[in-house]
């Protein structure tokens, strides 16, 4: 029995539209999980049922042993991070964080140190009789964290909170999150539709697509194993390669190519994934390719193909010398391709 | 505009006799405190028992009592039109636009009807009470409420604010500039009430300046001087709102 219990939750909006469709889920005492899929998935939705915001259609969530389906999100003991921050604006940061606690009933005393120590954590202690519109971006976030650490909650709730920032702080705060959430143990959501956000921050990874959950595992566990065709293409970057082929007792065809793999499988409509820095670049490379397009990133290089008709990526260090409208050579290693069924759209 | 105004202010400090034979003034005169003394306290009406003085104060009450109680009652029907769920809350909050084509003027005998059966004919609650509910402060809350992140509602809500905290504590506070606002419009509003006090008064006691005004009788410079005076509430109240007005504006974001 986990800390956080989600069991067949589902959420059907009055004008007909399922948002979450029977989803169960257990989440560990500590643990970082993160939320993530496309917009309009329903990972919000979800989050917004565990805060209490959203009604139930059905399911049950409990928390800590406590059926919480109708407790009010005050008494829930969950905090929230909200995408805009939600920072009160007509009061000063001191206020924003302390007014959750005032509610509450604690001491003048008690909420004093309190905010006085989050705010030291956070090194925000010397804004704290500032209001929101004169704090930057990244002293915002800070402030919104503040106010969901200061009450000492069961659960963090995050919803995209960071993509308010531009591109380094966003880094920068990303960081710190996981610092903080390793550093005070509370189990914590975290929902995004960024995969490199969740891949950095998530013990586990819970991908979601059209209110189902499609997998649940570590970020190793997902790269690695994708379990159907939608979490393949979805994590990782670039996307994941995916052609439309015929594999017949083990051996995959993709237009005039055919690549060996490590079963002897035989699948009529299928799907062969192959991430772009899986595609190894050599001499002696048993297949060749027209370079159509080439991105160079810096450290790395971005190299647009076909086979085929079929568009492919890959991956390489921009140290070899590749211009578009060379012919390059590559190999594949049968143990890096992933196979689909296209039917189901399950890993094969 | 303020040359008019000043000739009035300039004459009013010159007494009746010197006006009478010389005409309007553009300097002042020294007869100002005599003037303005007289004017204030001197009885008037027709059975001499109101004074300039009493007849401020009456407008002063009934605008402030107005401004106030319309204040009041539109941000709340603001609130529970915009926050709780009612079901028909977008035609009710049509049929309390509607009200905007009815006039005061047509309601009048019905309205005076109420009041005199509530025996609140020459009170101030009779003055204030059917004037005191406008619905295009309501119309202005409303969209000022609808303006507001839904996240902020449920921030707090996680926060646990009840329904009349949340009222107290975020939207009195966020509306702050439209309360001035609303309020120096409906203090204006109320201060110029004529035809209302006029019906719901017999007592020349609850007479106010704007009917004054028109039953001043006597020298020229005296009613030049309450003309000017009676300019005043209506200018503090603008100049001292105009400055939270301003505030508010800098402040929220």
């Amino acid at each position: 029995m986990g800390f956080l219990e989600l069991q067949n939750i589902t959420k059907i909006y009055p004008n007909g539209t399922k948002a979450v469709d029977e989803t169960s889920l257990n989440i560990d005492n500590g643990e970082f999980v993160v939320f993530v899929g496309p917009s309009g998935c329903g990972k919000s939705t979800l989050l917004r049922m565990i805060a209490g915001l959203e009604d139930i259609t059905s399911g049950k969530i409990s928390l800590d042993g406590n059926l919480i389906n109708n407790i009010d999100p005050s008494e829930r003991d969950v905090a929230m991070v909200f995408q805009n921050y939600a920072l009160y604006p007509h009061m000063s940061v001191f206020n924003n964080m302390s007014y959750g606690l005032k509610n509450r009933g604690i001491s003048k005393d008690e909420i004093n140190n309190k905010v006085n120590d989050v705010a030291k954590l956070l090194e925000i202690d010397q804004l704290l009789s500032r209001k929101p519109s004169m704090l930057s971006g990244g002293q915002r976030q800070r402030v919104a964290m503040g106010r969901a650490i200061v009450r000492n909650p069961k659960i963090f709730l995050f919803d995209e909170p960071l993509s308010n920032l531009d591109a380094k702080l966003r880094n920068q705060m990303r960081l710190e999150i996981k610092k903080l959430q390793r550093q005070m143990g509370v189990t914590s959501i975290f929902v995004t539709h960024d995969q490199t956000e969740a891949m950095t921050l998530g013990d586990r990874i819970v991908v979601i697509n059209n209110g189902v959950v499609e997998q649940v595992g570590t970020p190793k566990d997902i790269y690695s194993k994708p379990k159907t065709k939608f979490v393949a293409e979805f994590i990782g970057s670039p996307q994941m390669n995916l052609f439309q082929s015929k594999i017949e007792n083990g051996l995959a065809k993709i237009s005039d190519i055919q690549i060996k793999l490590n079963n002897t499988l035989n699948i009529e409509d299928a799907c062969v994934g192959i991430r772009p820095d899986d595609i190894l670049i050599s001499d002696k490379g048993e297949y060749s390719s027209l370079a159509n397009l080439v991105e160079y990133l810096g450290s790395d290089m971005i190299i647009y193909s076909s086979i085929g008709g079929q568009e492919f990526s890959c991956k390489l260090s921009s140290k070899i010398n590749l211009k578009a409208g060379d012919i390059f050579k590559f190999d594949i290693s049968p143990s890096t391709v992933h196979i689909f069924d296209n039917v189901t759209g399950y890993r094969a | 505009m303020i040359i008019p105004v000043w000739i009035i202010f300039a004459s009013s400090t010159h007494s009746s006799l010197f006006i009478n034979t010389n005409g309007l003034q553009f300097f002042l005169g020294d007869n100002f405190v005599e003037n303005y003394s007289r004017v204030l306290f001197k009885k008037s009406g027709f059975f001499k028992e109101i004074t300039a003085f009493k007849m401020f104060f009456n407008s002063f009450v009934m605008a402030i009592g107005i401004a106030t109680l319309s204040v009041v009652t539109s941000l709340m029907a603001a609130y529970g039109l915009v926050y709780f769920k009612i079901k028909y809350a977008t035609i009710i909050f049509w049929l309390i636009f509607i009200t905007l084509l009815v006039p005061l003027e047509l309601r009048i005998m019905p309205s005076y009807i109420i009041m005199s059966k509530l025996n609140l004919v020459n009170t101030f609650a009779g003055l204030i009470l059917p004037i005191s509910a406008s619905a295009i402060a309501t119309f202005f809350f409303r969209q000022f409420y609808k303006s507001i992140p839904d996240e902020l509602l449920e921030a707090a809500k996680l926060d646990g604010t009840s329904s009349w905290r949340f009222f107290i504590d975020f939207l009195v506070p966020l509306s702050k500039t439209m309360i001035a606002a609303v309020f120096i419009f409906m203090f204006v509003f109320g201060y110029n009430q004529y035809l209302w006090p006029l019906i719901m008064t017999t007592s020349e006691q609850y007479w106010t300046v704007v009917m004054g005004l028109k039953t001043m009788y006597g020298s020229i410079s005296d009613r030049f001087a309450f003309v000017i005076m009676s300019m005043i509430p209506p200018v503090i109240i603008i100049v001292f709102l105009q400055k939270l007005f301003i505030q508010g504006i800098f402040q929220s974001k």
